[in-house]
């Protein structure tokens, strides 16, 4: 018999939190990751603080979606190898829950230190002070419906040995919409515009991608990596 | 309800006899409608009032564009037929489809870089429609991408299947995109649910052009899926009678 509750949420999530603490190291990585890859970008472009402040919206946008999707790879793979993931199969939980708690907790290892982390980055980068909050509000629902898309590709790759480079030839297009609203937010709360409304699609967007991409992980770790 | 007729449909032995017997057929067709439409297009449709004779690359343009959006969405509707009913002649008519969708889509991207150039000036502009069809060619990378990294076949089938279906939730946003984002492009020209915007002498030739693009698009996806099937298949008894006999017949005319 199935159980249709919320356990293996709240188990997976405390799992994969306390994995991620233990190694703390690699859990900080895409946030370095995004620090060092934005201050690339005075180096390679202007350090000019008006063309710095025209793009660092979406600049701050592509890195943290960059972070992400280098990080989400790593989802399933370590439960993949070690065998937990077909534990996790086998077992009489419903799949979806589980893989929701995982994905939860990539994205408050990942998205969540992204987003508080942001408003440095803006101010190394002069962004406007319109941009600040929309920025951050923006981040915070994207980067959680870049984790929610990026665990589809994770799932997608996760038997595969070499997925990397694959991972982010599927995931890159699904993550295009995100970006093309998340940017915008941004964009409007600089130009004075009501920056809610874009940010309320992100919004729409992430209350799909929560209902939808569960089911999607969840079929396809059991069609894909028992082979 | 009889159900035999579907299940028929799933075997891969059904499908290439029966296409053999239609194809010629149908690619006959698929080229007097091209010829015709392309010869009526180019040679003797008026030409347009402010583009001059630029605009016929739209007899082009249109029907790649149209069959690049269709190709996906048949390619993700046969992937979730393979996931549903586990036929596995859909998985062979989803694999044969991405590649065609991928070319279309550069097709229409390729004509519409050429028409943009007289038009607006530059090659490329960054506007909704041509970044929704860009995206598009993406999505068909990562099928293709991930269709050849498996190894075993029924997962690559099924990852590209779910992969698919994923990506036709980028179709509507595709074709919304054009009111969302509305920069450069013109809107849509043709639309089902009023008259058309052009006049009927430029339009008839544009519609005789996507009628054969689609045949054409049918007998592409045919002629792929036959040489998938006769791979997949290659180790059951009527593939090698089929090469068998093909092969006695060359040895037999020398």
């Amino acid at each position: 018999m199935r159980k249709y509750t919320s356990d293996g949420f709240y188990a997976y999530l405390r799992r994969d939190l306390l994995q991620s603490h233990r190694r703390l190291g690699e859990a900080a990585s895409p946030l370095i990751f995004f620090v060092m890859a934005s201050t690339l970008v005075p180096l390679g472009i202007t350090p000019d603080p008006a063309s710095l402040a025209e793009i660092a919206s979406g600049i701050i946008w592509v890195f943290a979606l960059l972070a992400t999707m280098l990080s989400v790879g790593g989802l399933f793979a370590g439960d993949y190898q070690d065998g937990s993931l077909e534990q996790l199969l086998i077992s009489p939980q419903v799949l979806v829950m589980p893989v929701l708690g995982k994905v939860t907790a990539h994205w408050l290892i990942t998205g969540l230190p992204l987003t508080l982390v942001s408003p440095l980055l803006g101010l190394m980068l002069f962004l406007p002070e319109a941009g600040y909050l929309p920025m951050t509000a923006s981040l915070a629902l994207g980067t959680a419906c870049l984790s929610l898309l990026g665990a589809v590709g994770a799932a997608l790759t996760v038997s595969l040995q070499k997925g990397g480079m694959l991972l982010a030839l599927i995931v890159m297009p699904l993550y295009m919409p995100v970006i093309i609203f998340g940017a915008a937010t941004v964009q409007y709360g600089i130009d004075g515009l009501a920056w809610t409304a874009p940010l309320a699609i992100l919004g729409a967007m992430l209350a799909a991608a929560i209902a939808l991409c569960p089911l999607a992980i969840a079929s396809v770790l059991r069609l894909t990596s028992i082979n | 309800m009889n159900w035999v007729w579907f299940y028929r449909l799933g075997s891969p032995l059904w499908f290439y006899q029966t296409t053999t017997r239609w194809l010629p057929w149908l690619s006959l067709l698929a080229f007097m409608l091209l010829a015709t439409g392309l010869v009526w297009g180019l040679g003797f449709a008026p030409q347009d009032a402010k583009q001059g004779n630029s605009f016929r690359i739209i007899y082009m343009h249109v029907p790649a564009s149209f069959l690049a959006l269709v190709g996906y969405f048949l390619m993700a509707a046969a992937g979730a037929i393979g996931l549903i009913w586990k036929m596995k002649l859909s998985y062979m008519v989803m694999k044969a489809a991405a590649p065609i969708g991928a070319a279309l889509t550069f097709l229409a991207l390729f004509t519409g870089a050429v028409w943009g150039k007289p038009t607006w000036g530059s090659y490329w502009v960054w506007d909704a429609r041509i970044t929704s069809m860009l995206i598009l060619l993406f999505l068909y990378f990562g099928v293709l991408a991930l269709q050849y990294a498996f190894h075993n076949e029924e997962a690559s089938n099924k990852a590209s299947a779910v992969l698919a279906l994923v990506g036709t939730v980028n179709i509507p946003i595709i074709y919304k995109s054009v009111d969302w984002w509305y920069t450069l492009h013109q809107p849509s020209t043709i639309k089902l649910t009023s008259a058309p915007s052009m006049h009927p002498d430029m339009f008839q030739p544009l519609l005789v052009m996507i009628l054969g693009f689609y045949c054409f698009y049918v007998v592409a996806l045919c002629l792929f899926t036959r040489v998938e099937i006769l791979r997949r298949e290659r180790k059951t008894t009527w593939v090698g009678d089929l090469i068998g006999s093909s092969n006695n017949a060359v040895e037999g005319e020398k």
